[in-house]
């Protein structure tokens, strides 16, 4: 039974492709201008147009087509020099008109790229298309579980209805092999920031303002590609790494079995890590495009897409080559912390003062623990670059232990005081008197004879617990190697 | 005036191929409405399928009898319909929702 | 007092301005007018006497105190039900919207409104205008003042018949194949069909996008030029609506009342009109391209072979535009819920709704629109249809630089009995084949009287290139007085007020 993506590389080739939705950050929707402001209360953000009334009419909102083309030019796309937007027709009840105004044979910006990094070598990810539609209204889903399989009806808001939504299409990846769950997650991370740089979304994706469709398929090597299956509901960017392998596995241990893989949507689960399959339509659905005639069609004067390609601020790439060679680290030391997304943090931490080694071990050790516990981004946390660089010269001046320095930290993530409140307040501070130790010292000694013994007699190793005892008996506040120094010393094995 | 009845050829579209467009389009027609509907459209397409008779292969369709092009709006908030109104006219409503019975197919 | 439902609304406009009359008189004694023949004519689905009446006497204040009155304001007006008007019920003819009360305004609702127009009531149509008869009215037909056994023609035959039965002295319909021309031609009044894109769609509740057009009906020329040139312009809520000013209709209309057309290059049109048109309106036709050369236009013929083909075009773009653009009507936001019992599911109750609330020409064309859009059949259809109208407006390009408006009757046939051609769609659709070609072309076309056939009206199209619909009001107008002069005129039966026909 396959278990791991490399046993699944032992008889297949995996080919991946993404489709991420961006929410713009403009004021106003892509068709008329009530407000996109997240989480106000339902239906308080609508209008005639936005909720499909009768009679109404789109009118295409500016800003929105800029920053569909900016993010075009980030990505190397060319654009169009015109282009329409289209119909596409369905029944759903989140969406007031049963069309969607999108883009479909027209998209306004196409055939780009987008390089990613990952243990030194680089993957290019071809660009399909970057295309603008409007977002759909929600549904809430009233009954046992929550979910739409076994509602007894639902309940729908249209404030969403309506905000610009850029839609970004890889082409097929194939080549990624056993790190193709890992090239997706990068993808994802480059491509977050590079729209965090171009400041048209705040892609987030526990929001929703960024949200992503993995289509994976596997085929023996030499062969076409296969059937790929399209995953959905996949809210992190763990989630889309884990969303690949787990579509992997499954699809391997499909054709191992002599079946054929379906050709289906499926949909990610957070609690399983798996995926399960959405209804099965009876038929693939028509949506019977055509061009929008409520709208008259997009020639972007070439002088204005210039302008903008000009004033595109310095994207992630090229800043972090920059920023590497200020921080003077590798290749690979700079993709870890790309990858962690915690660049900037380091950076801003060591122009707070902190060396930068010590800056990368915190940002990249203990605080991207700390972020995992809670289920955050690194720069989410209630931790700044110069609270980290403050610790780091507390540590430095041997004011605090790398245990005390832990402990401070978890007190600023707590209290949201600041370093030395946190400090002051908690008490901590190496005990370094040295009679005190030497007190301590010597009581651990006499408490555990047997031990004391053995390190006498050469068991430098054992001396362990009595480290712990005297820890233990300054509350943490000593400095560990020094009080294990002193007690071998006392013992006249140091 | 040019002869709009429909000409001799086979049906051009079948009570089935009927029945699936009201699928379509959510239409619930009834059986009798299928066999006229299926009748009366077949002699429609029969006559709408003369556009095929021009050549027009190397025409460009057009939609606008105007040609405009970059028709668009400032980025500016504009206000929204009072709440209460926006409801008031709604078959049901719940939790400041529009409230509809259970849904079958998947989100899009 | 029913002198004043009589008067042109340019003569109601004057008298008001002067003090001869109230605006509140004007309007009642129109709303009696209605009391007395609507019963039989059932031209309005909904009359609203107490707006109507404030709307009076807010003008008559403004008059009292002073203030700068608009060339229009108020005079009465029947405002087709396709429109959307805020506060008061709008159906489009149908039952899907029964009920509904729109909570917004349409542009040429609110431009209505600034005029001082007083807006009486919204009238009847063809289910989500689409007919050429009104008889696809969900609630009931609507009968032609003429001869009440008759269809008062459609879409906005509503408007059409309050107008020629001098319910209102200004109607706005909307014309989408023919919907204001053909109407205006077989009630005997006039009709306008703006350039596509000279009066804002925000508003209008869609049937197709690229081809619905508000409009003007009046009993006179000028009295339509005047209601358009209130009614067009640039709309920044409406993507389509282009950016020139409206055209100088008004003064076309008082130019051309001089009735000179000396230099006026007059084509007709070879494809609108022989086999299958009635003799009578031929006739009628014949002798206002008499009058036309009578009054110094020089005529000419023209061929335009590709409009032979657009009436199949436009039964291949329409159904396309409005299977999409009522999709919306569904029982979620707004209007007919049917089946919502527990048990049936979102769709099923979007299917039965649907069923129960449109009529059966909307299903028709909503099935054909979702036929001709399918993955496979769309190049064949829609988007063959599409370059069929690239040829049809190249048709008009050539001719208008032979000529400077084109002409043809508005209609192959006078008003038709009510029930006749109801239950054979493509003898309905024929009505259409004078007035799709400007459709297509989205260039402006207007109906004037010429005459009767049988007794009953019969209309002149006139047709002008795009932006040029002064040029259809100059015509129309010099027609206007050369036919009124030698015929008086056109007048149908007085309708005595009593039970329904």
């Amino acid at each position: 039974m396959t278990a791991t993506v490399e046993d699944v590389l032992a008889r297949y080739e995996p080919v991946i492709g993404l489709e991420t939705h961006v929410e713009l950050s403009t004021a106003s929707k892509m068709f008329c201008s009530c407000a996109t402001t997240f989480g106000a209360e339902p239906n308080t953000q609508v209008c005639p147009v936005c909720l499909g009334l009768p009679g109404s009419l789109p009118v295409a909102n500016e800003a929105a087509i800029e920053a569909t083309i900016r993010i075009g030019l980030a990505l190397n796309c060319s654009i169009a020099t015109w282009c329409r937007f289209a119909r596409k027709n369905y029944f759903y009840p989140d969406m007031p008109k049963n069309f969607q105004i999108s883009q479909y044979d027209e998209p306004l910006c196409v055939d780009g790229y987008l390089d990613v990094e990952l243990a030194g070598r680089t993957y290019r990810i071809g660009i399909e298309r970057v295309h603008l539609e409007e977002d759909t209204g929600k549904n809430t889903h009233v009954g046992q579980s929550g979910r739409i399989h076994g509602a007894d009806y639902s309940l729908v808001d249209y404030n969403r209805a309506g905000i610009p939504l850029v839609e970004i299409v890889t082409k097929p990846v194939p080549g990624t092999g056993a790190c193709a769950p890992e090239v997706a997650r990068a993808y994802v991370t480059e491509l977050r920031e590079i729209l965090r740089a171009l400041d048209v979304s705040d892609v987030r994706m526990e929001q929703g303002s960024l949200r992503c469709d993995v289509n994976t398929s596997l085929n023996a090597p030499g062969e076409p590609w296969g059937i790929r299956t399209e995953t959905k509901n996949v809210n992190s960017l763990r989630s889309v790494e884990r969303a690949v392998r787990s579509e992997m596995i499954r699809q391997a241990a499909v054709l191992d079995a002599g079946h054929r893989v379906v050709q289906e949507t499926r949909h990610f689960s957070e609690t399983t890590g798996g995926t399960r399959p959405g209804r099965s339509k009876e038929e693939a659905t028509d949506y019977r495009y055509f061009p929008e005639p409520d709208l008259v069609p997009l020639a972007p004067d070439p002088g204005w897409v210039e302008r903008l390609r000009a004033e595109l601020p310095e994207l992630p790439a090229v800043h972090r080559a920059r920023v590497r060679n200020r921080l003077g680290v590798s290749a690979e030391d700079m993709q870890q912390m790309a990858n962690a997304g915690v660049v900037d943090l380091v950076a801003a931490t060591v122009e707070a003062g902190a060396p930068v080694a010590e800056a990368r071990n915190w940002w990249l050790g203990y605080l991207a623990q700390k972020a995992n516990e809670r289920d955050v981004e690194p720069a989410d946390l209630a931790m700044t670059p110069a609270q980290v660089a403050r610790i780091g010269e507390l540590v430095s001046a041997g004011t605090l232990s790398v245990g005390l320095a832990r402990q401070a930290v978890d007190g600023v993530l707590d209290t949201g005081e600041d370093v030395d409140a946190v400090v002051a307040a908690k008490g901590l501070r190496i005990v370094s008197d040295a009679n005190a130790l030497a007190v301590a010292a010597d009581e651990a000694i006499a408490a555990n004879p047997d031990i004391a013994q053995k390190v006498r007699s050469g068991k430098v190793a054992a001396v362990g617990p009595l480290v712990g005892a005297v820890m233990k008996a300054t509350r943490g506040q000593a400095d560990a190697a020094a009080v294990r120094e002193l007690l071998l010393q006392r013992l006249g094995a140091g | 005036m040019p002869d709009h009845t429909a000409d001799s050829s086979p049906t051009r579209i079948s009570r089935a191929e009927v029945a699936h467009l009201a699928r379509l389009a959510r239409l619930a027609v009834t059986e009798q409405e299928l066999d006229v509907f299926a009748g009366q459209l077949d002699v429609i397409l029969g006559s709408v399928a003369r556009v095929g008779e021009v050549a027009a292969a190397d025409i460009e369709p057009t939609t606008h009898a105007v040609p405009l092009r970059n028709v668009l709006r400032p980025d500016e908030v504009g206000p929204c319909l009072d709440r209460s109104t926006v409801l008031a006219q709604a078959p049901a409503v719940e939790d400041n929702r529009f409230r509809v019975p259970r849904i079958l197919d998947d989100e899009a | 007092m029913s002198e004043l439902t009589r008067l042109s609304a340019a003569e109601i406009a004057a008298a008001i301005a002067a003090g001869e009359a109230s605006a509140e008189e004007v309007t009642q004694a129109h709303l009696d007018r209605i009391e007395q023949v609507d019963g039989m004519v059932r031209a309005f689905l909904h009359v609203d006497a107490d707006g109507a009446l404030d709307a009076a006497r807010l003008v008559d204040a403004d008059r009292a105190a002073g203030r700068q009155l608009g060339p229009l304001a108020g005079v009465p007006l029947a405002m087709k039900d396709v429109v959307v008007t805020e506060g008061l019920p709008t159906t489009a003819g149908s039952k899907i919207l029964d009920g509904w009360i729109p909570p917004y305004d349409a542009t040429i609702t609110r431009k209505i409104k600034d005029a001082g127009i007083v807006m009486l009531g919204k009238t009847n149509m063809d289910e989500f205008a689409m007919g050429s008869s009104t008889e696809n009215s969900a609630f009931h037909p609507t009968h032609n003042p003429w001869d009440l056994g008759r269809i008062p023609g459609g879409s906005s035959g509503g408007s059409s018949a309050a107008v020629s039965a001098f319910e209102a002295p200004l109607g706005i319909g909307t014309d989408t194949g023919g919907s204001i021309r053909q109407p205006a031609a077989v009630t005997g009044i006039v009709g306008h069909k703006p350039t596509y894109g000279g009066v804002s769609r925000y508003g209008l509740i869609a049937f197709s996008s690229s081809l619905d057009q508000a409009g003007p009906f009046g009993r006179t020329v000028l009295d339509a030029a005047l209601l358009h040139e209130v009614m067009g312009g640039h709309d920044p809520l409406d993507s389509t609506s282009i950016p020139q000013p409206v055209p100088p209709v008004v003064a076309a209309a008082r130019d051309g009342a001089a009735a000179d057309l000396t230099g006026v290059r007059v084509a007709v049109v070879r494809e609108l009109g022989g086999e299958g048109y009635q003799p009578g309106v031929l006739a009628a036709f014949q002798e206002a391209v008499s009058t036309l050369r009578g009054l110094g236009a020089t005529v000419l013929e023209v061929s335009c072979p590709h409009f032979d083909y657009a009436l199949a075009a436009y039964y291949l773009i329409a159904p396309s535009e409005c299977s999409s653009n009522l999709a919306r009507f569904d029982s979620v936001r707004y209007g007919l819920r049917v089946g919502d019992d527990g048990v049936h599911s979102l769709e099923e109750v979007m299917s039965l709704t649907r069923e129960a609330g449109f009529g059966p020409e909307v299903k028709r064309r909503i099935m054909i629109g979702t036929y001709a859009l399918s993955s496979g059949y769309y190049d064949a259809y829609y988007g063959q249809a599409q370059k069929v109208r690239t040829l049809i407006s190249r048709d008009f390009a050539a001719a208008f630089e032979q000529a400077d408006v084109l002409v043809s009757p508005s209609s192959p046939f006078v008003a038709f009995g009510i029930g006749e051609r109801v239950d054979d769609p493509m003898a309905m659709y024929v009505n259409d084949l004078c007035t799709l070609p400007a459709s297509l072309a989205g260039t402006p076309a207007i109906s004037v009287p010429c005459g009767l056939s049988e007794g009953l009206p019969v209309g002149l199209q006139v047709m002008a290139p795009a932006l040029a619909d002064d040029w259809c009001y100059r015509v129309a107008a010099a027609f206007e007085v050369a036919y009124v002069d030698a015929n008086g005129p056109l007048r149908g039966p007085e309708l005595v007020g009593g039970a329904a026909a």
